[in-house]
């Protein structure tokens, strides 16, 4: 069972592909890209397409993503947070 | 199937020009917003024949004009249609756009309504358009081979499900069939923001990569311009948003998985212009969805991939999208959209190249005649792509 998909191990978050992930609850990661498996606790409610992080993030810290800079941190995030517009913002425009 | 595609055929029907399409449409195309009642009154009059109302077309001016042209002469000149009646307030830009129409071969008349008002209007265009539908009725497929498919690719509604699941489908697709010589599109200059170099990487050559630079700096200028705060919550969409996409390049980095990991881009496309070979081309356009598939259609395609993650809804009157989502709960919630459903990619109970064979049977399916969930529940955006105001 696969609860959220990495796309490659290098990637500061991961993405939760299942409805109704709570926080505390186990969930099972799938690297897609290296094609290997990863446990994590959810700390946040996710909901479904929303991202956790799956290491710790700074403010001002950039997000990796496909192995690619997608923006950067603008509040703490925490190992299996929820991590979207509220603590990320774009680098362009 | 990959193993087969050297010898893969569909079934279209052969246009005077050669050009090989996969519906047999009999168009009323109105040049301007005033022509659209005397249009939809004929297709009314002549069932089986189908309108193309639009609100532009008076007082445009130098590119914005040229680009009006051009997006409603490639609709008639599209291979899906079969033949085409152009109705316009004013006769000389009625004929332009026929004129433009017949090179194709095609059987094309147009009408003006200055000085004959809609009544007879109608009555002339309608006894044409009887004429063209009973004759279009007697046309034939034939086997035609997969080099003569031209399939174009756009995404909306997307969500994080789009860059794992339904682009990177599109994306095994195209890579399957472009060593074919497949003519292939994509697009969507602002969502490449982020991810311009990769797509830069991709060009065949420096001449494309410039030209592709030039497309994505002048799209940059024109956001620069007029921008406000987060686009206005424009890019990403609200819908992005609720489906978990965070900024731009995160978006731009699933939009191009479409491209797959090995076709090159050959080639670089103003808006609605025609690919002069195989290959697959970028044109530059909006990431409005029904904007960029107008442009595709006018630009000569005949099948659309549109990967959706929240579940955009589009369609075309002339080109039939073919839609696929990988979003478990979006197929479960709008399952009458979705054409091809790859969400078992992210359960990993299907390989990428499992989901690339799925959507390639259902574009033959859909090419030899199947209509899409688009075209059975009657979507027919035809929306027109404007540069600035009029004169």
């Amino acid at each position: 069972m696969i609860d959220f998909v990495v796309h490659d191990e290098g990637d500061s978050v991961g993405v939760v592909v299942v409805e109704g992930v709570k926080a505390g609850d186990e969930v099972t990661g799938w690297i897609m890209d290296q094609d290997k498996d990863i446990r994590f606790t959810a700390a946040s409610d996710i909901p479904i397409g929303h991202k956790l992080a799956i290491r710790p993030l700074k403010a001002g810290d950039t997000v990796i993503k496909y192995g690619i800079d997608i923006g950067k941190v603008v509040a703490d995030i925490g190992p299996g947070e929820h991590a979207h517009v509220h603590n990320i913002k774009t680098k362009r425009w | 199937m990959s193993q087969e595609l050297s010898k893969a055929t569909f079934l279209g029907y052969r246009r005077e020009n050669g050009r090989v399409g996969v519906r047999n449409h009999v168009i009323i195309l109105p040049v301007d917003d005033l022509s659209n009642a005397a249009c939809e009154a004929v297709a009314s009059a002549i069932p089986g024949t189908m309108a193309l109302p639009h609100p532009y077309g008076r007082l445009q001016f130098g590119a914005d004009l040229d680009l009006h042209f051009r997006t409603l002469i490639g609709t008639g000149a599209n291979p899906n249609v079969a033949a085409v009646v152009v109705i316009g307030i004013e006769n000389q830009w009625a004929q332009k756009v026929a004129d433009g129409i017949a090179a194709t071969g095609k059987p094309v008349s147009a009408f003006g309504i200055e000085q004959h008002g809609d009544h007879e209007t109608i009555m002339n265009a309608s006894r044409v358009a009887k004429e063209y539908l009973q004759w279009a009725s007697e046309l034939r497929r034939e086997e035609a081979p997969l080099n003569e498919l031209w399939v174009s690719t756009k995404c909306g509604e997307s969500d994080t499900t789009s860059g794992c699941g339904a682009n990177p489908t599109v994306g095994n697709a195209f890579d399957k069939m472009y060593p074919y010589g497949t003519t292939l599109l994509f697009g969507e200059t602002s969502e490449i923001t982020g991810g311009e170099h990769l797509v830069a990487a991709r060009c065949r050559n420096d001449e494309v990569r410039e030209r592709f630079m030039f497309m994505f700096d002048r799209y940059q200028e024109l956001i620069e311009r007029h921008k406000t705060s987060d686009l206005s919550d424009s890019q990403p969409t609200k819908g992005n948003i609720e489906g978990g996409l965070t900024t731009i390049e995160e978006k731009a980095l699933g939009n191009i998985q479409k491209i797959g990991k090995e076709c090159l881009v050959d080639g670089v496309l103003d808006k609605a212009e025609e690919p002069s070979g195989p290959g697959l081309w970028f044109m530059d356009s909006s990431s409005a969805a029904a904007e960029m598939v107008t442009l595709a259609a006018a630009a000569g395609y005949v099948v659309h991939f549109f990967p959706t993650g929240q579940g955009n809804i589009i369609g075309n009157p002339i080109l039939p999208v073919i839609k696929l989502c990988a979003n478990p709960r979006t197929v479960r919630t709008m399952s009458e959209h979705i054409d091809v459903d790859v969400s078992a990619l992210l359960r990993r109970e299907m390989t990428p190249d499992e989901a690339g064979d799925a959507l390639l049977d259902c574009m033959f399916r859909t090419a030899n005649g199947r209509l899409t969930c688009a075209e059975a529940l009657g979507h027919r955006e035809f929306v027109l792509t404007r540069l600035y105001e009029s004169a």
